[in-house]
């Protein structure tokens, strides 16, 4: 008997048709598109679509080819692509760093690179607030150093830079 | 002897004690790069790009930038034997072959011998590389000079068909890959026609696809993914090397001198096809196995079992630099990354740099020498310290190393957007990786889509539309052949295989 964390999530089969099927209709968006800026020979040379026009095609027919590889092998729809567990364990990881990545815009590069390393120690090392408050804190001091002082390299920054006159 | 002359003014450049210092600066953030999950030679190279545009804009600032970031290239190599022989992590896909012998060594409590093996016949791979680079990229430049458009396309076709046809069972997936690199490589502004491609009105895809971007996030996001399914932990041997052990391995290891050899000579020849390392370490393994006369040992910890695919996938890994400079057209994902950067530095790779800009090429091999003796001395007396770092628990790396990506993936042109993408690209990396989709045609074509392009158009614009152009003269016509067969590899020989009377099997 199979444990609840180890149950799969989803089979090899499915996911292999389904980033098959994505890639087939990326493959037809590129054709689409270079059919409509022309994919023919112009006046003095190739138009614009003409090189675009056949690498869509060449996704299509891979993308196709995939599919019905995966669609007529019945050993991918024994395999786990990716168990419940490992699951939860990418989610955790993934859904911060989004959270993490549309912040920025709002709070500064260095405010939302501490509180997201405070959020992973907490939340996946269970580390108490005393080592957690000097290690992300400090991680973040470090890069503004080297990224505003020594290489002069401008990151954004949020309210608390400009608090502290550090625009 | 030309070479040795021109050699010796890289060495005069090369020697300066500002690359000096940048060699080992280099070398030790490589190693670190290539130590730690989610971080190799490709996107730490990437990450470490930005940062040079304002030192390459310094008289001779271009050489110093070079020989910083080929040198993050030798210590991430260096590295990855590190994880893989204390952790059994190959931390780069040719470091597979080294846990083999490496960590049943390491088990054993012999790890110090297993890595000094490691470093040491990584070392003797690529000075073998870099004497061949020496000496035989002025030559293929030289004969590279009078390619014309139809020439270097068939150039790009045969790196792309190789790919295809050396991917094994997996050559929808390489395609699929490869094309979808060409497809974003277009997106944006068409430079010869002016016309939008792919944009659909969204006016954050008018600059199109930045390879840096894709490069950060597939294998760095990506991997960071993939690492933790496979638990949080690293259980690792300990790393205690000291001068005894090296010298007593350092007599061990003449003995292996043919394994070095055939090794080197295997990725030398390997490295300058694309994605030939973990091919060409595999290969020698697996040769050294069979001709060995301890072959029936391998796998239980033997150094010669450590020797082969190290000394194979560090020649090629520096051998995939020879048609980088010399072609323009990269050996390996992070040769891209170093093509990307010279386009960047507003060089023009390919055979006209021997000519209008010697002492930046000459610069680089020279320090492609100095870097990997400075790679061995780091690796040899600093390894516990790069052994700790794996220590770092992994909910503290993690999120570390994810914003070194956000800050690598933004300084690239100062854009947020560019960080959405980054986790974009993770995803798929992840879901490509694990669904067995090779990464490095993407990155590949990403970075040489523009160029193929171009020069296609050229070629048929001067036949007025005539394919046939590609078979105009013996060179062409022999590149494009070349090609063709490689793409039809897999076939050719399932094919042989029928007249032979040994049956079908593709």
């Amino acid at each position: 008997m199979e444990s609840e964390q180890q149950r799969s999530a989803a089979s090899v089969r499915a996911v292999e048709i389904g980033v098959a099927v994505v890639i087939f209709l990326f493959g037809a968006l590129v054709v689409f598109d270079s059919y409509r800026l022309g994919a023919k020979w112009g006046g003095d040379g190739p138009q614009a679509g003409y090189f675009p026009f056949y690498v869509g095609l060449l996704i299509c027919a891979s993308g196709a080819t995939i599919l019905v590889r995966a669609l007529r092998n019945p050993a991918f729809a024994a395999q786990s692509f990716v168990t419940r567990d490992e699951l939860k364990k990418i989610l955790t990881v993934l859904v911060p760093t989004v959270v993490y990545v549309s912040v920025i815009a709002y709070l500064g590069f260095y405010v939302a690179s501490t509180i997201y390393i405070a959020y992973f120690m907490w939340h996946l090392g269970k580390y108490p607030w005393i080592k957690i408050a000097p290690v992300s804190i400090g991680v973040s001091v470090a890069f503004f150093l080297i990224f505003e002082i020594w290489f002069s390299v401008p990151l954004p920054k949020g309210p608390l830079e400009a608090a502290l006159g550090l625009n | 002897m030309e070479e040795i002359n021109a050699l010796m003014q890289g060495f005069a450049v090369a020697l300066s004690p500002l690359n000096l210092l940048l060699m080992f600066v280099g070398v030790v953030l490589g190693i670190i790069i290539g130590v730690l999950p989610g971080l190799g030679g490709a996107n730490g190279v990437a990450i470490l790009l930005p940062l040079t545009f304002s030192m390459a804009q310094q008289p001779g600032g271009t050489t110093s930038a070079i020989i910083l970031l080929s040198c993050i290239y030798w210590g991430a190599l260096f590295g990855g034997a590190i994880t893989s022989i204390l952790f059994n992590i190959p931390g780069e896909p040719w470091s597979v072959a080294t846990t083999f012998d490496g960590h049943p060594l390491a088990q054993k409590g012999r790890a110090g011998s297993a890595l000094t093996a490691a470093f040491t016949s990584s070392f003797i791979g690529a000075l073998i590389a870099v004497i061949m680079i020496t000496f035989l990229s002025p030559v293929v430049a030289g004969f590279a000079l009078q390619f014309g458009p139809p020439e270097f396309f068939a150039v790009y076709l045969l790196t792309f068909c190789a790919f295809v046809g050396m991917s094994g069972g997996n050559a929808a997936k390489t395609v699929a890959s490869m094309m979808i690199g060409f497809a974003l490589a277009a997106v944006g502004l068409d430079s010869v026609t002016g016309t939008l491609r792919l944009t659909f009105g969204f006016t954050s895809l008018l600059k199109g696809f930045d390879f840096l971007i894709a490069v950060i996030g597939l294998f760095g996001i990506g991997e960071i993914l993939e690492t933790l399914e496979e638990g949080l932990a690293f259980k690792g041997a300990s790393a205690k090397i000291n001068m005894k052990v090296v010298l007593e391995t350092w007599k061990e290891l003449p003995r292996y001198w043919a394994t070095s050899l055939r090794s080197a000579a295997v990725g030398c020849f390997m490295g300058i096809v694309p994605g030939g390392a973990t091919p060409a370490s595999f290969m020698s393994y697996g040769l050294a196995r069979r001709l060995s006369k301890d072959g029936n040992d391998f796998g239980s910890g033997v150094v010669e079992g450590v020797v082969a695919p190290e000394t194979a996938a560090h020649a090629a890994g520096t051998s995939a630099l020879l048609p980088m400079i010399t072609l323009g057209v990269p050996g390996s994902p992070t040769a891209a990354v170093l093509l990307g950067g010279l386009l960047i530095w507003g060089l023009q790779p390919g055979p006209l740099l021997f000519v209008e800009k010697p002492d930046f090429v000459w610069g680089l091999i020279a320090s492609m020498y100095l870097g990997n003796i400075a790679g061995l001395i780091v690796v040899l007396t600093c390894v516990p310290l790069f052994a700790a770092i794996l220590r770092i628990p992994f909910s503290i790396i993690a999120p570390v190393i994810i914003v070194i990506c956000a800050i690598g993936a933004y300084t690239v042109h100062n854009s947020m957007f560019d960080v959405y993408l980054m986790v974009v690209f993770g995803v798929i990396g992840y879901a490509f990786k694990k669904l067995g989709y090779p990464l490095a045609p993407m990155v590949l074509a990403l970075v040489l889509g523009d160029r193929a392009e171009e020069n296609f158009r050229n070629a048929i614009k001067g036949s007025q539309g005539d394919m046939l152009v590609f078979f105009s003269n013996g060179l062409v016509g022999g590149l494009t052949t070349l090609a063709l067969l490689l793409l039809f590899w897999p076939l050719i020989r399932a094919g042989w295989r029928l007249v032979l009377g040994r049956g079908w099997r593709p």
